[in-house]
């Protein structure tokens, strides 16, 4: 028997499937969310896999077009609004937010519950969707083709979008109000670990921006259960509303979906260097102007849709500053290894393939900011390959590199090291080989949802498959290690990373509570150069 | 960082009625009460928002479609509708104050008075939607509208009844708000210490009154 | 045996060359900063590795650093919008003298129609070295217009007409596909540029067998007794159009439109949004009964009447 096994924690402190469904403790609603994202993972995954397999062959001709157009729209949706949007606030944030605060829960737990329920409904009306014939309208939605012309289960797809969006809503909502109102006496805003201003910039947008593609989906649903015209030309409506409408919220989403994942390095980069990260003030409140900025670039998705030039270069203008704090934030961690004591754990690794692959995303972003040269590469494999370099290179490597973190405060075990490593470098290596191709097919004028294609953008495309299957198995080493770690991983103490941070100072699994007492803080965040 | 007990005097508490576990005390509570429910309004107005934006492109592309059509609908009754908003609002003011003040009974009937003008208020709307309906102003079923202007006018309509039916819902929503704020009243939950709910489900109620501000004269009053 | 590998498409037009020097800077600042980042990295962490007697030094933030690393990303970015709005902006202007081309988008081909009588399906013959203003409509869903090799590319978008220019350098067929995904033969809606020289363009044109889109549209003319209103000279019925293409006219609530081909084709299927000033809202729309092609040809037939200035 070891001290894991009877200390009383937040796994053991209960039992049953109720005191799982209706447990309002945010671990338990965290680890709910776990095990939901990685199933839509998966799926998400599955539908990648035949999208590659697909484009093996110029020709199309694994699937059928109708089949390959409804694979490229339920892999985007799924893997964005199932997976990449809740996975590490839902995940990471729910657990550790009460708990990097010194606090005992979140503000509203009932709601937080909720939040997963709805996630739940949303994602099995979706599923739903997919089973029954999927959705072919390409995971934007444009109209007229999803209002009017598809012939696919737009209605029941929407209608899943749309209930998931509450969820993101209540979870923003829940953590503003918990960072506002519940930090332990002595935590004042500027003492706080920059995962904390990370998920606050994330919720404003969450919160903001969310109802706006609400409305957007509402609208679809009314055009097409009641041939309205809203978003119909020859009803006198106008598409390019809808567009203007979707990307209002759909910009911003993808900071919801990065910043997250930069608070996580910012916690990982500062504990394997054993130093304060470099620039806290300017890491912390580039993370508001990122949030703030990103909501006024959403026209930068439109420059070639028919909208007036001058409102492309005010927003080209716009999308240039919005890649400022950004890089702000890159030189920051980098000048953070300077002097440090650098240890390479796979948090680490990941945190550090974060760092470079986020910047080469980052940075191909301002060709698409750069009003000329994005004519000739919208729509095609350029962004696929931009997005994917911030999503996959960046978003899911700075999870995978938290999971890995905080697994021993999470489950009271260590992951296999050695093992770890391994999988981080696959999942590196892969991940480049998949997508860097991607940059020239672009360029080269391959458009994007294309699954056939001339015969002389073959040898990319096969690089870029088989570079898929790799980064795949680089997925699948860490699932199957972690399960293993659950039952026969080294126990871990309380602190095994020797890090700074409150949820360190409690122990691991935490208990239900979180803190046998409130603790009170003294310190700075990152406060390696003090030793205790 | 610090967790050391002897330095820590706020015990854990669970819930005590007076405030939840995760809360150190009442006062904290209601803070987060209040400012999550204002966050939620916050939503609520880009949510609505959307539809605004969407109602102004079009009324600017076809001014001339907009105002026909805002001309068919009953400028009586969406004015009497206002009336009876604002009142509920004032009502609904009166029943938080009497909640501060600890007046059981006065609250009651506040809250009993905002609940019946907002069913009023849905009683007068539904109304107008029939009468809509039986002119084939319904985009969607069998509509008919007599000119030149027919499509636009249909976006038109198409606005009207998307954001009247989403604030129609609100208010439906808030009135079962009240009449469980009602039920809680007669089992003595409030009193001057502890009346969050009446306050932050007021704010909620005096928000979907001005989401109405707003529509009335864009909707009704076009070009009149 | 040798791969050939491909890296970019052949510049084919006058905007390809200075598009392609644009890009190629920016990925210079892209590889730089990369490169900069990575050799920090990896520098940053063999020095700095974790052994035994080296301990992290505390390194206070310096904000000169900051103002660094911020003004020196504005810089560029300050540079590479200007440059490319720039580029942008003179690629938005219409060229003077450019012959003007007709395209229809529709699910899954691009019809196009020559003014001088020639139609075309999945293809479009244009000459070198002419600049060359394609009008483009969509019958049904939003499409997209994209030359690759021309570095051009334009949404098509269903009620209203997008307009596109380019003006070719090399003879040759270059790939036009559509860049909008419009549902289930997306990626079959795909074609050819042919770009020929003026002389064997003049030939082709004559070459074919089909009515000039003008003498189409003068069939519906009178086909759906435009003549009735439109006398062709001033009614009390409806406005002249001999003459008028190109012009500008005040319409009724004051503002001054020009008479292009947008304002044809809103006339046709919206007539009473905009009514010229002196006569009343009473012409009735065609929205149903008019497709896009038709709706070309009645505006070829409307220029044909004679502009106000440039010849087609």
């Amino acid at each position: 028997m070891t001290y894991a096994d009877v200390h009383e924690n937040y796994l053991n402190a209960s039992w049953g499937w109720r005191s799982w469904l209706l447990t309002r403790d945010h671990k338990r609603i965290a680890l709910l969310y776990l095990i939901s994202i990685t199933l839509f993972f998966f799926v998400g995954g599955f539908f990648a896999l035949l999208i590659r397999l697909e484009l093996l062959t110029p020709a199309g001709d694994l699937v059928q077009a109708e089949t390959y157009n409804k694979l490229f729209t339920m892999h985007g949706l799924i893997m964005i609004f199932f997976f990449l949007i809740p996975s590490i606030p839902s995940v990471l944030g729910n657990f550790l937010i009460p708990l990097m605060i010194g606090a005992r829960d979140l503000a509203f737990p009932r709601l937080n519950l909720l939040s997963w329920y709805i996630y739940i409904v949303g994602g099995v009306f979706t599923l739903a969707a997919v089973v029954t014939g999927g959705v072919d309208t390409g995971w934007t939605f444009y109209t007229p083709y999803s209002s009017t012309y598809a012939n696919s289960n737009v209605i029941l797809t929407a209608l899943g979008i749309f209930i998931t969006g509450f969820s993101s809503i209540l979870t923003g909502l829940n953590f503003i109000v918990t960072i506002h109102k519940m930090r332990a006496p002595g935590l004042t805003w500027f003492r706080l670990p920059l995962f904390i201003w990370a998920h606050y910039a994330t919720s404003l947008i969450m919160v903001l921006g969310t109802p706006v593609l609400a409305i957007s989906i509402t609208l679809i649903l009314l055009e097409r259960s009641f041939h309205i015209g809203i978003f119909d030309p020859k009803l006198g409506g106008d598409p390019l509303l809808f567009q203007h409408l979707f990307w209002f919220y759909s910009h911003p989403a993808v900071y919801i979906m990065i910043l997250p994942g930069m608070g996580v390095v910012s916690e990982i980069i500062t504990c394997y260097s054993r130093k304060k990260i470099f620039g806290y003030t300017f890491v912390a409140l580039s993370s508001l102007a990122i949030a703030a900025l990103g909501f006024l670039v959403w026209g930068h998705h439109m420059f070639v849709s028919g909208q007036s030039p001058f409102a492309g270069m005010v927003f080209s203008m716009l999308s240039f500053l919005v890649a400022i704090p950004s890089g702000i934030k890159v030189f920051n961690w980098t000048a953070t290894l300077y002097k440090g004591s650098i240890s390479f754990d796979a948090p680490m690794l990941y945190a550090l393939g974060f760092i470079g692959l986020f910047t080469i995303g980052g940075l191909t972003g301002l060709f698409l900011a750069t009003l000329a040269v994005d004519v000739h590469v919208h729509d095609t494999y350029f962004v696929i390959a931009h997005f994917h370099y911030i999503m996959v290179g960046g978003a899911v490597m700075a999870y995978f590199g938290g999971i890995h973190f905080w697994w021993p405060k999470i489950t009271g075990r260590l992951y296999p090291e050695v093992w770890a490593r391994i999988a981080a470098l696959i999942v590196f290596i892969g991940f480049n080989l998949t997508f860097f191709p991607q940059f020239l097919l672009g360029y080269l004028g391959m458009p994007r949802r294309y699954h056939a294609y001339p015969e002389e953008f073959q040898v990319w495309n096969v690089m870029s498959t088989a570079g898929a299957s790799i980064l795949g198995l680089g997925y699948l080493i860490p699932i199957i290690y972690l399960l293993w770690s659950l039952r026969y991983g080294r126990v871990a103490t309380e602190n095994p990373w020797n890090a700074k941070g409150l949820e360190w100072q409690t122990p691991s699994p935490p208990p239900e509570t979180n803190f046998a007492a409130t603790p009170i803080v003294t310190e700075e965040a990152y406060s390696y150069d003090i030793h205790t | 960082m610090t967790s050391i007990p002897e330095s820590s005097p706020v015990p854990v508490q669970v819930s005590d009625g007076v405030h939840d576990h995760q809360f150190d005390d009442a006062a904290q509570q209601q803070e987060a009460a209040t400012l999550g429910m204002w966050l939620f309004l916050a939503t609520e107005v880009l949510f609505f928002g959307g539809l605004f934006t969407g109602y102004t492109v079009y009324r600017s592309a076809y001014p001339k479609a907009f105002g026909e059509a805002s001309r068919h609908l009953d400028i009586v009754l969406g004015t009497v509708n206002t009336g009876v908003l604002l009142l509920s609002s004032f009502s609904m003011a009166m029943a938080v104050q009497s909640a501060q003040l600890g007046k059981r009974w006065r609250l009651l009937g506040f809250l009993t008075s905002t609940a019946v003008l907002g069913a009023a208020f849905l009683a007068i709307k539904f109304t107008e939607y029939a009468h809509k309906f039986h002119e084939h102003l319904v985009p969607g079923l069998q509509f008919a509208f007599a000119g030149s202007e027919s499509p636009h006018a249909q976006l038109f309509f198409s606005f009207y009844f998307a954001m009247t039916g989403l604030h129609a819902l609100h208010m439906i929503i808030g009135i079962v708000m009240i009449v469980v704020l009602m039920v809680l009243t007669l089992a003595n939950t409030f009193g001057p210490e502890y009346h969050t709910p009446i306050e932050t489900i007021g704010l909620y109620w005096h928000f979907v009154d001005i989401i109405w501000v707003f529509l009335f004269p864009l909707l009704y009053l076009v070009s009149r | 045996m040798l791969i050939e590998l491909p890296f970019w498409p052949q510049e084919a037009s006058t905007v390809a060359g200075s598009v392609d020097v644009l890009s190629l800077f920016l990925a210079l600042v892209a590889f730089f900063f990369s490169f900069l980042i990575f050799l920090l990295i990896f520098f940053f962490a063999i020095r700095y590795r974790r052994r035994p007697g080296l301990a992290a030094t505390p390194v206070p933030t310096r904000l000169s650093l900051e103002v660094l690393w911020t003004a020196v990303p504005l810089g560029l970015t300050a540079v590479m919008f200007t440059w490319g709005s720039g580029l942008y902006m003179h690629n938005q202007q219409d060229p003077p003298g450019a012959m003007n081309i007709y395209v229809v988008g529709k699910q899954w081909m691009w019809t196009v129609e020559h003014l001088e009588g020639r139609r075309e399906i999945g293809e479009l013959h244009v000459p070198i070295g002419r600049p060359v203003k394609l009008i483009l409509a969509s019958q049904d869903v939003i499409h997209d217009f994209f030359i690759p090799a021309f570095r051009v590319k334009q949404d098509v978008v269903p009620g209203r007409y997008t307009t596109l220019w380019f003006e070719a350098t090399r003879i040759g067929s270059y790939r036009l596909v559509c860049a909008q995904y419009c549902g289930t033969r997306h990626s079959g809606m795909i074609g050819n540029v042919v770009v020929m020289q003026p002389q064997d363009y003049q030939n082709w044109l004559a070459s074919g067998a089909d009515d000039p889109p003008a003498k189409a549209g003068e069939r519906l003319f009178h086909t759906f007794s435009c003549a009735g209103c439109h006398e062709l000279q001033a009614s009390q019925k409806g406005p002249p159009l001999i003459g008028m293409y190109g012009k500008s006219v005040r319409m009724e609530s004051g503002e001054t439109v020009a008479f292009d081909d947008g304002y044809i084709r809103e006339s046709i299927l919206n007539p009473n949004e905009k009514v010229v000033e002196g006569y009343r809202p009473i012409m009735p729309t065609f929205r149903n009964q008019l497709n896009e092609d038709e709706i070309i040809q009645m505006i070829a037939y409307i220029r044909s009447l004679g502009t106000g200035d440039a010849k087609p």
